[in-house]
């Protein structure tokens, strides 16, 4: 197996394990050191990885991918509260729904593609976000959204006797369990439930490596540059874009499976078309169609959610307040509206810039300035030098279409 | 008998609204062949032109009485709208009549902002992929949405009909049923014949007129037409500022139905997309059709006799999307899509 293992994928892999496992020690002088938020990144990580899966590689844009995370996480809560506290039976069961719920979707929305495929998936997402808010309030406890009780029966689980609710728990470590340790006079919060949800993105990612390698991912990468071509030349391509679907619908469930983990609550908004919006846009930012993008993208669109959204007009004003009067006043009226609660305009901002002038996201912004800073080296040293390092992460060969560009062909 | 018929009266209106927008979304995917996801939020800003429209007439000049007293001993405040200061009479009425007016308000303003969004962002992305086309789109609906968000805040404003159309009639008693059998409201009605005024004539502009042939030519062959000297683009930025008039109108006099807020351009472009689809890429004729007969089928599935049928389940927030999915399946071109559409 590790014969086809590449020299260039064994050292991003590593380099990734280590980046994600010092994560605390990374993140902590960005501000973005504590365990809620970088649970979210590698949660959310695990997500975008599995959407890439489906639009990276086949281009086929789905715009219902929130309907697998909500899905997953509606499974995980009800494990929770029937079987056991531990997360084990609730993640697989829940990558184990969302797997089945992406197998119906995918086998009717995968019948079109291009547009059409888009909105198939919309209307699916958005009729699951309706149903979860009123015909299946039964089972998704409505608006209220579905958490954990006192009263869960949990058969596996011996009698909760205590007048708290269980918190989820992976062999007796409880999610939020976090061990503060100081370094360099910062606090290093190493929590349980972030180093779970590492571990299993490490997992993913690498999964992912190997998707992208094989020859199935050779197919559905074809199905990208051109499915008339692929279909005549005697492939039949819908199993493979059924299967990269179903996937990727598993690694939603997933991260929604893991998202109850850490915090036992799933609401139908986790379903709104808005949501899927969110996972296209940090796939985008990051890359689509290649490997590191969509964890880079959905740390970057969370960070910015958590450190721009807390930035109110007074901090701004404190930034300025070097300046005259006048001038503080003027810049902190420009850039307020920007931050804080307004930094949804600023992300959709940046995230047209990035479509505009960066289809290929933020690693085909730093290939470009590889190739650049190689070009001027060159020119320096006036030698020949043909071969050089592919730059890391990046996945695509010149030869091939940017990543991004999308094919919209009818089969 | 009546209860169908207040049923197609109930959907006539979001009927209206859908084949509105539905059509001001497939003039610019026919003609420009984009994909504009930012059309929702065409229509919520025609809404918050009302809003800005009725604030704008809501200017008052304060005066003191020097007579009366309020209930807590100061000199009463006096406030009159310097409209109806300037204009007497003529200002109360138009200040009644704000939405109409509104509209006049609303044309040059959606004007601008679609030839704006033509020239400055749609123009780039002809060549580009259907999916960059979505995501910028879907980036500058993030981007207009949040920020009339932080300009009107999040909260809906509600604005009134105007006195003469508030309440309902009695529509039975005109096709001689019996009294009190079909009561509507009568602003959706309102709405109804404004809507079809506006469908109409956009039909008969496309039809009959020598700008509207050169269009649907467009649309047909685009390059054929460039070649007999023709500049397409610019007749094709004008239909695109066309389809934001018509998309604004249509959410200018959707106000006094409901009240705006920042987020109802997303919530009915979603439901307009599947319209869109299940009309037929393309096709002005499919989009009305299918707009006003989602309209319809939602509210008969709102009817408690539909959810006594299917065992306590109410399918009206679903319906428009599993006919969507059923008719995809069915006649993947839509009810009327041509051949040919999205799938080169």
């Amino acid at each position: 197996m590790l014969k086809t293992f590449r020299t260039s994928d064994r050292t991003l892999m590593v380099l990734f394990t280590i980046f994600v496992l010092a994560a605390p020690l990374i993140m902590a002088p960005l501000g973005a050191g504590y365990p809620d938020l970088m649970q979210r990144f590698a949660i959310y990580g695990i997500f975008a990885i599995g959407f890439n899966i489906l639009f990276g590689l086949t281009g086929y844009l789905s715009f219902g991918h929130a309907a697998f995370l909500g899905v997953g996480s509606y499974s995980a809560v009800w494990m929770l509260k029937l079987l056991s506290i531990n997360i084990v039976p609730a993640i697989i069961f829940a990558v184990v729904v969302s797997g089945l719920f992406a197998l119906l979707i995918g086998f009717i929305s995968l019948r079109r593609s291009g547009i059409y495929f888009s909105i198939l998936t919309l209307a699916f997402a958005q009729m699951s976000y309706n149903l979860a808010y009123s015909v299946l309030t039964p089972i998704t406890n409505g608006e209220t959204g579905l958490q954990l009780d006192l009263t869960d029966p949990r058969i596996l689980d011996t009698v909760n006797e205590t007048s708290q609710v269980a918190s989820p728990s992976f062999l007796g470590l409880e999610m939020g369990d976090t061990a503060v340790v100081q370094f360099l006079g910062m606090d290093l919060q190493f929590n349980v439930g972030f180093y779970i949800s590492a571990l299993i993105l490490i997992g993913m990612f690498y999964l992912s490596l190997r998707i992208f390698r094989s020859p199935f991912g050779m197919i559905l990468r074809a199905v990208k540059s051109n499915q008339t071509r692929l279909n005549y030349t005697g492939f039949n391509s819908r199993p493979y874009t059924l299967t990269a679907f179903v996937i990727s619908g598993m690694y939603a469930g997933l991260a929604g499976a893991l998202l109850v983990c850490m915090d036992p609550l799933a609401g139908a908004d986790r379903m709104q078309w808005t949501a899927s919006g969110e996972v296209v846009l940090m796939t985008i930012m990051g890359g689509a169609g290649t490997l590191i993008g969509p964890v880079l993208g959905a740390g970057i669109i969370k960070y910015f959610e958590n450190i721009f959204s807390r930035i109110n007009e007074s901090v701004v004003e404190g930034w300025f307040s070097a300046l005259p009067d006048g001038v503080t006043d003027f810049l902190t009226a420009v850039v307020s509206p920007f931050l804080g609660s307004g930094w949804h305009i600023s992300l959709g901002l940046i995230f047209m810039l990035v479509v505009i002038f960066l289809p290929g996201g933020l690693v085909e912004g730093a290939s470009r300035i590889m190739n650049l800073v190689r070009r001027l080296s060159q020119t320096r040293k006036t030698t020949s030098s043909p071969s050089v390092a592919r730059p890391l992460g990046d996945d695509e060969s010149p030869e091939e279409p940017p990543p991004g560009s999308v094919n919209t062909r009818e089969s | 008998m009546d209860a169908i018929l207040l049923q197609v009266l109930n959907g006539l209106d979001k009927g209206s609204a859908y084949a509105l927008i539905a059509l001001g979304l497939t003039l610019i995917f026919g003609t420009l062949g984009v994909v504009n996801f930012a059309h929702g939020a065409l229509f919520m800003i025609g809404a918050f032109c009302t809003v800005t429209f009725n604030n704008l007439l809501s200017f008052e000049r304060v005066t003191l009485s020097a007579t009366e007293l309020s209930p807590w001993g100061t000199p009463l405040e006096i406030h009159v709208p310097y409209v109806e200061l300037w204009f007497g009479d003529f200002g109360a009425t138009m200040i009644d009549y704000s939405v109409f007016w509104s509209l006049l308000f609303a044309i040059p303003v959606m004007l601008l902002i679609g030839i704006v969004m033509e020239r400055g962002l749609i123009k780039h992305f002809y060549k580009r992929p259907h999916a960059d086309q979505i995501l910028v789109t879907f980036g500058l609906a993030i981007v207009l949405q949040e920020v009339i968000k932080s300009v009107y805040g999040a909260n809906p404003i509600p604005q009134p009909a105007p006195a003469a159309f508030v309440g309902s009639i009695d529509v039975g008693v005109w096709i001689g049923m019996a009294e009190n059998s079909v009561i509507y409201p009568i602003w959706r009605l309102v709405y109804f014949l404004f809507a079809g005024v506006i469908i109409g004539g956009i039909f008969a502009f496309l039809r009959y007129t020598t700008f509207g042939m050169v269009v649907r030519a467009g649309m047909a062959d685009r390059e054929t037409v460039g070649l007999l000297g023709i500049d397409i683009d610019k007749r094709f930025t004008a239909m695109f500022g066309l389809a934001a008039v018509v998309t604004g109108m249509a959410g200018v006099m959707y106000t006094p139905i409901l009240s705006p807020n920042y987020h109802m351009g997303m919530d009915f472009l979603v439901l307009c997309f599947v319209v869109v689809v299940v009309g037929g890429m393309g096709s002005l004729t499919g989009a009305v059709a299918a707009g006003f007969l989602l309209g319809i089928l939602q509210s008969f599935a709102s009817m408690p006799e539909v959810k006594d049928f299917l065992f306590g389940f109410s399918i009206d927030q679903v319906i428009i999307y599993l006919v969507a999915v059923i008719i995809l399946l069915i006649r993947p071109r839509g009810l009327m899509g041509r051949k040919g559409v999205m799938e080169t």
